[in-house]
């Protein structure tokens, strides 16, 4: 019941659920350690901590810090090696229907295809911006083929590749880049920040990381959905972002009240090197980002993000294990090299060797592994290749072209959604503007948006 | 140890300064009083138009970090792209170079963390330079920015002061949506114990923030995007290692005897412009008073200005409601109400989220066009 509805109404339902438990039941803190201290209490002779902070440490009286240089770093899980052959036979991953593997490659290559054509596009100014995600292509096209379509996703910037695996169409990206009136968001976002509520993707917002600890909400909203009705499909919430995103105070946050209210969320977070100019190296000095994870309490994996089938296996486990209990997160650290610039706005050679990207490019590359994989099975060939390349770009041309010349929303598109009512003023200069366009007909172009002049007119039922 | 905190040489500094430093505007003549008291320790600086050169916005701002780093072992500048990169906007270009990595830091992203990093430093005795790659993403950062960097001296009893500059652009940009182009006057202009200044030109812009980095209390430094690139002259005063401007001095960009136009910013910039335009097309003469310091505020300016003029008008980008200009004209009604011959108006930013479509954008803020209307519509011309 609950899988089937938009995201919008879910927020409601789970506002009605949390509420009334949620404010009528509030202890003092002190209350809270009181019982703490009742039940763990400290037995004279034990060798272990009873400190209600720890619950499960030796006492030692040897003086040692912990040294994080010491321990070893924690390993990176994969399948497949930079030749597309599967490392060691006796744990081969479970099998993929062909029809399924070739559909991975295919949305990797699409997405990688119109990078480089709307990079080019906001070269020739047709749109502001632009971000392309290129080398990560395998970390969202490989994770989002392990979830259900219905778990809800938060995004960052960099995970075209999971609106492509979910059925954004080209049509539906290239009405969101050039803001014609079938952009979901009504033309009122820069490029790439896309968002489905069928699709069940929330928009994609600027500021940093404030996806991470709203991805724990909603995993907490549908945990409260999943014990209400156990015999709908269970469902999880996954949350991208950035190692970058990561040193953001949201994501401390975020991880911890995930832990603490066990909440069903895959946190998987794309390591790719670089935070626009700052190398992981100024980033952080752990071990990465997953042992972040560890230190929450979170069951945590690393993985080859550029062994598309290794994060399709690693985010289905992952899926799994948060789904236990009634739900916990999970995080999956995914390892690549951002090939790409950061943005449009960025030219990363200021603060990086061309050599060192051309490398990487060459020696290893999500497309081409998964690519070796398939020829190496006999289900790819060059000219398979070519064929899919050209249609690929044909097929976004195409959609670029269209959309290019499509109408903008309706003009009363530019008033509406401020509130979820238009209010008093809003509609009076609706009508005070539709006015001035009828009075001085022929001044003001109102052919390139939906509806014309009519645009200008109240709906009468709202969308 | 108690002694040698109350003897901390920007507690000292701090005690010592001006009036206006030291005390809350909490009455008008305070204020009124501010300007002499300025005088003795910045002299004002007027242009000479032999030997001033063309500079940049982006230049003045790095030649006023250059100097003052130079000048003040203690200046540091922290922020994400600060280094390496020469800053997202380029403004930090060759510090690095030129004061090595301890002085010019890169940032892990976490706004909330290395603001509270440089409040810290300040705190402890440093005077940080604290770079937002926009002021869009410092309200990540706003509880440092407020509750701890505004409030402890006060909270202290006067021995904790917090020497630092939060600076970084300001405003909307082109094309960046509603989450990236915000003006953020109004929010830190409210806040007792800060204190907030708007550039306009270069000799604004390296005045301002060489004055911010000098001041023993914590300055908010609202710089422009749009503003950057552009080209002022600077007059050989301004090219000085030792050119400040003080606060709480309005600037008269042009004389004028028939409105007053008081502005901020970029907004400067097209008030003159739309000065131009009404004495082209009206011959109407509008003084254009650039604010350059939004707290403290030069409300003897604006009341002098009002009295000869009797015609007010506030222009600002940010949103209508609690915004500068609602201040501007609150001022202005209580103070020079009497001098006022028509209701005073404000021209500001539209009061919706910004839209990203380019036309939509530009119709959400002034344009000279208008600034000049309503300036007609305001004396019936």
């Amino acid at each position: 019941m609950a899988s089937r509805l938009g995201l919008r109404r879910l927020e409601i339902a789970a506002k009605s659920i949390l509420h009334p438990t949620a404010v009528r039941w509030q202890p003092s803190p002190c209350i809270r350690c009181q019982r703490r201290w009742q039940s763990i209490s400290q037995k004279i002779g034990s060798d272990r901590v009873h400190f209600p902070g720890a619950v499960n440490s030796q006492f030692t009286t040897q003086l040692a810090f912990t040294r994080p240089a010491d321990l070893p770093g924690m390993p990176t899980y994969r399948i497949l090696d930079q030749e597309g052959r599967i490392v060691d036979q006796a744990h081969a991953p479970p099998d993929i229907e062909t029809k399924e593997l070739l559909r991975m490659y295919r949305d990797m290559v699409f997405v990688s295809i119109m990078d480089i054509i709307m990079f080019d596009a906001q070269r020739q100014g047709r749109v502001s911006f632009y971000m392309v995600s290129a080398g990560e292509e395998g970390i969202a096209v490989g994770s989002a083929s392990a979830l259900s379509p219905n778990d809800p996703i938060f995004a960052q910037y960099r995970e075209t590749g999971i609106f492509q695996y979910r059925g954004f169409t080209p049509a539906d990206f290239m009405a969101q880049l050039f803001a014609t009136k079938d952009d979901p968001g009504r033309g009122r976002n820069m490029p790439v920040h896309y968002g489905s509520a069928k699709l069940r993707i929330h928009t994609i917002s600027s500021p940093l990381a404030t996806q991470i600890p709203q991805a724990s909400g909603a995993g907490y909203a549908v945990k409260m959905q999943n014990l209400r009705n156990p015999t709908d499909e269970q469902r999880v919430v996954a949350c991208y972002f950035g190692e970058g995103a990561a040193s953001e105070g949201d994501f401390h946050a975020a991880l911890n009240i995930a832990a603490t209210r066990a909440c069903p969320v895959v946190f998987i977070c794309r390591n790719n090197g670089f935070a626009i100019s700052t190398p992981t190296l100024e980033q952080y000095r752990g071990d990465g980002i997953a042992s972040r994870g560890v230190g929450y309490g979170i069951d945590t994996i690393r993985v080859d993000g550029n062994d598309i089938l290794a994060v399709r296996e690693v985010t289905r486990q992952a899926r799994e294990l948060a789904l236990q209990d009634n739900g916990r997160p999970v995080l999956i650290e995914a390892m690549s090299y951002r090939v790409s610039h950061h943005s449009t706005s960025d030219d990363s050679f200021a603060y990086r060797a061309k050599v060192e990207v051309e490398d990487w490019k060459r020696r290893d590359n999500p497309i081409t592994r998964l690519r070796k994989y398939l020829q190496g099975k006999g289900l790819w060939d060059d000219e398979r290749e070519a064929a899919l390349r050209s249609d690929a770009r044909k097929e976004i041309l195409e959609a670029y072209r269209k959309a290019e010349r499509e109408k903008h929303p309706p003009l009363r598109a530019m008033m509406e959604d401020v509130y979820e009512e238009m209010t008093e003023e809003q509609v009076g200069q609706l009508e005070k503007m539709r006015g001035l366009v009828e009075r001085y007909e022929g001044e003001y172009d109102v052919s390139r948006y939906e509806e014309g002049i009519a645009g200008l007119r109240l709906k009468e039922v709202k969308r | 140890m108690v002694g040698a905190r109350l003897l901390r040489p920007a507690a000292q500094l701090l005690r010592s300064s001006t009036p206006s430093a030291a005390l809350p505007r909490s009455t008008l003549q305070s204020h009124f009083a501010a300007p002499a008291a300025t005088a003795s320790r910045w002299r004002r600086s007027y242009a000479t138009p032999a030997g001033s050169k063309e500079m940049t916005v982006r230049d003045a701002l790095n030649e006023a970090m250059a100097e003052e780093m130079e000048k003040n072992p203690k200046v540091f500048v922290l922020g994400e792209e600060v280094a390496q990169y020469n800053g997202a906007y380029k403004v930090t270009k060759g510090l690095l170079d030129r004061f090595g990595d301890k002085r010019v830091i890169d940032s892990p992203i976490t706004e909330s963390g290395f603001c509270g990093l440089t409040v810290g430093a300040a705190l402890a005795g440093l005077h940080p330079i604290c770079e937002f790659m926009t002021f869009n993403f410092a309200m990540q950062a706003i509880d440092q920015i407020i509750n701890s960097a505004a409030k402890t001296h006060y909270m202290s009893g006067g021995i904790q002061p917090c020497n630092i500059t939060f600076r970084g652009p300001n405003g909307f940009a082109a094309g960046v949506a509603a989450q990236h182009s915000q003006d953020y006057s109004a929010w830190y202009g409210s806040i007792p114990g800060l204190k907030v200044v708007a550039p306009y030109s270069s000799e604004d812009a390296k005045g301002l923030l060489k004055a911010a980095i000098r001041d023993p209390n914590p300055v908010v430094v609202l710089e422009n995007e749009l503003l950057y690139g552009l080209s002022f002259p600077m007059s050989q005063e301004a090219q000085s290692d030792d050119f400040v401007l003080p606060f709480g001095k309005a600037k008269i960009e042009r004389q004028g005897k028939d409105l007053t136009i008081v502005t901020l910013s970029r907004c400067v910039g097209q008030c003159l412009v739309a000065a131009d335009q009404l004495k082209q097309k009206y011959g109407v003469e509008a003084e254009v008073i650039n604010l350059r310091s939004i707290k403290p505020l030069d409300v003897e300016a604006i009341v002098k200005s009002v009295k000869k003029t009797g015609h007010m008008m506030a222009v600002e980008s940010g949103f209508p409601s609690f915004g500068v200009g609602a201040e501007l004209l609150a001022l202005t009604a209580e103070y020079a109400f009497d001098y006022l011959e028509a209701p005073p108006v404000r021209v500001t930013g539209a009061e919706v989220p910004t839209p990203y479509a380019q036309k939509l954008e530009e119709m959400s803020f002034p344009t000279e066009g208008l600034i000049a209307n309503y300036a007609a519509k305001l004396l019936r011309v």
